[in-house]
């Protein structure tokens, strides 16, 4: 009985790590700024050719201000607004959400079901761009293969408006 | 007052496809690329030497006209002319790009009365009635200038970009609100509709102030109207070219004379 449920936690313990799938680590850093706003992020794999393959996630804010609504600004992350953003009409579902605080934020992604499921095989690559109001913007980009051979540790260190990004891919 | 206007902007049309060194009239937007659902642009309108510097005098709004994505005209708003511009807003009530253009056409006469030069500028509806018939030296030039920009709320469109075939036109084969540095854009010239071929364009990017050259961009367009530049740097560019020939197409003019002026964005990547 034991022995039973010991290997039954252990199958538990281990599952997370062998789902097939992606995890993306966002870091928001600290910034010391005398106004400071959390970022608007926009999270996306692209093909070679820029075009993109899937949204995972953009943060964006929700509330309307004096200033306008939130979606006035989602034009500064430039290349994500070039490359789907001004496709799309906004709440995107499963996609948007708030802008979130300085650390680390992660996700994760399994390969079994949407966007990851239909993902054909073949090289990609992960896009993080980050904007800041009244600060700059930056984006990273980590090469990668879909599916995975073999499990891979990458990761790409933004220099300002961005911290450490870490992509995870479970075979 | 309105006489000094009129004879401001003749003066203005006359110069500008003449010697467009000398004066540069451009129409510059707040923004090119917008994501807000009902968003608001700003627009000044000026006639310099500098690009985009106000220091000559305003380029006056008479002739605005707004094209709306769906190719309906699109009214301005808070209209005003001071010493050196012209400003006004517009709201982008659609989502797509907009065409926001002054465009001068008509004719102009020049010739000979007691021995002093005269001058007069007009339609072919007005020219029987105001020009003296038997003028000596009588010389009638068919103009159009188009000065102009484009600016996009959310997916660009190109319902606004139809030619309309009266003078020099941009048709885009890259879109004008799609454009990045290090990229190229290639775009189509046409004349009264027609590929508009050997046009000799100039192209200036921002900020002459705070640099000792122009910089200036040189291209010359195909037999299919067409010519492609690379944007070396993201920033505001003033593109302008002009056209003139023997081949009148509305008689009594003789003369045919074109300009186009372009302001455009380019995003860094």
């Amino acid at each position: 009985m034991s022995r039973r449920l010991l290997a039954l936690l252990a199958v538990l313990a281990s599952a997370p790590a062998f789902a097939a799938g992606l995890d993306v680590t966002v870091e928001i850093p600290r910034i010391d700024a005398s106004e400071y706003h959390r970022p608007y992020v926009a999270i996306w794999i692209e093909k070679p050719d820029q075009s993109v393959a899937a949204n995972l996630s953009v943060w964006y804010m929700q509330k309307d201000t004096s200033e306008g609504k939130g979606t006035k600004w989602l034009a500064d992350l430039r290349q994500w607004w070039r490359r789907s953003g001004r496709d799309q009409t906004f709440p995107i579902d499963g996609v948007t959400g708030a802008t979130r605080p300085v650390g680390q934020h992660q996700l994760s992604f399994d390969a079994a079901k949407a966007p990851l499921s239909t993902l054909p095989p073949g090289k990609y690559g992960l896009v993080v761009e980050a904007a800041r109001e009244v600060g700059g913007r930056e984006l990273i980009r980590i090469p990668f293969d879909w599916p995975a051979a073999q499990k891979q540790n990458l990761q790409a260190k933004g220099e300002h408006e961005l911290g450490v990004v870490k992509l995870d891919l479970n075979p | 007052m309105k006489i000094t206007m009129k004879w401001s902007a003749l003066a203005l049309a006359l110069v500008l496809p003449m010697s467009a060194h000398a004066h540069k009239a451009w129409l510059l937007p707040s923004e090119t690329v917008l994501s807000a659902k009902d968003p608001w642009i700003t627009v000044d309108a000026a006639v310099s030497n500098d690009i985009f510097y106000f220091n000559h005098v305003p380029l006056r709004l008479d002739s605005l006209v707004i094209t709306a994505p769906d190719g309906t005209p699109a009214t301005p708003e808070n209209s005003a002319t001071g010493k050196y511009r012209s400003t006004f807003d517009l709201h982008l009530t659609q989502q797509g790009t907009y065409r926001i253009a002054t465009v001068n056409a008509g004719l102009f006469a020049n010739w000979e009365e007691d021995g002093k030069p005269k001058r007069w500028r007009g339609n072919a509806e007005t020219f029987a009635k105001e020009v003296p018939k038997g003028a000596k030296d009588l010389k009638v030039t068919q103009s159009n200038g188009r000065i102009e920009t484009f600016v996009t709320a959310g997916k660009p469109s190109d319902g606004a970009l139809k030619p309309t075939g009266q003078g020099i036109e941009l048709v885009p084969v890259t879109h004008p609100n799609d454009l990045f540095a290090g990229e190229a854009a290639t775009f189509k010239l046409v004349l009264d509709g027609k590929p508009a071929a050997g046009l000799e364009i100039e192209i200036v990017p921002d900020g002459i102030r705070y640099r000792d050259r122009q910089n200036e961009i040189k291209a010359t367009t195909g037999a299919d109207g067409s010519f492609s530049v690379t944007w070396p740097n993201a920033g505001r560019y003033w593109l302008e070219t002009s056209f003139q020939d023997d081949k009148a197409t509305t008689p009594p003019a003789t003369q045919r004379r074109a300009s186009y002026v372009v302001t455009l964005e380019v995003l860094p990547q």
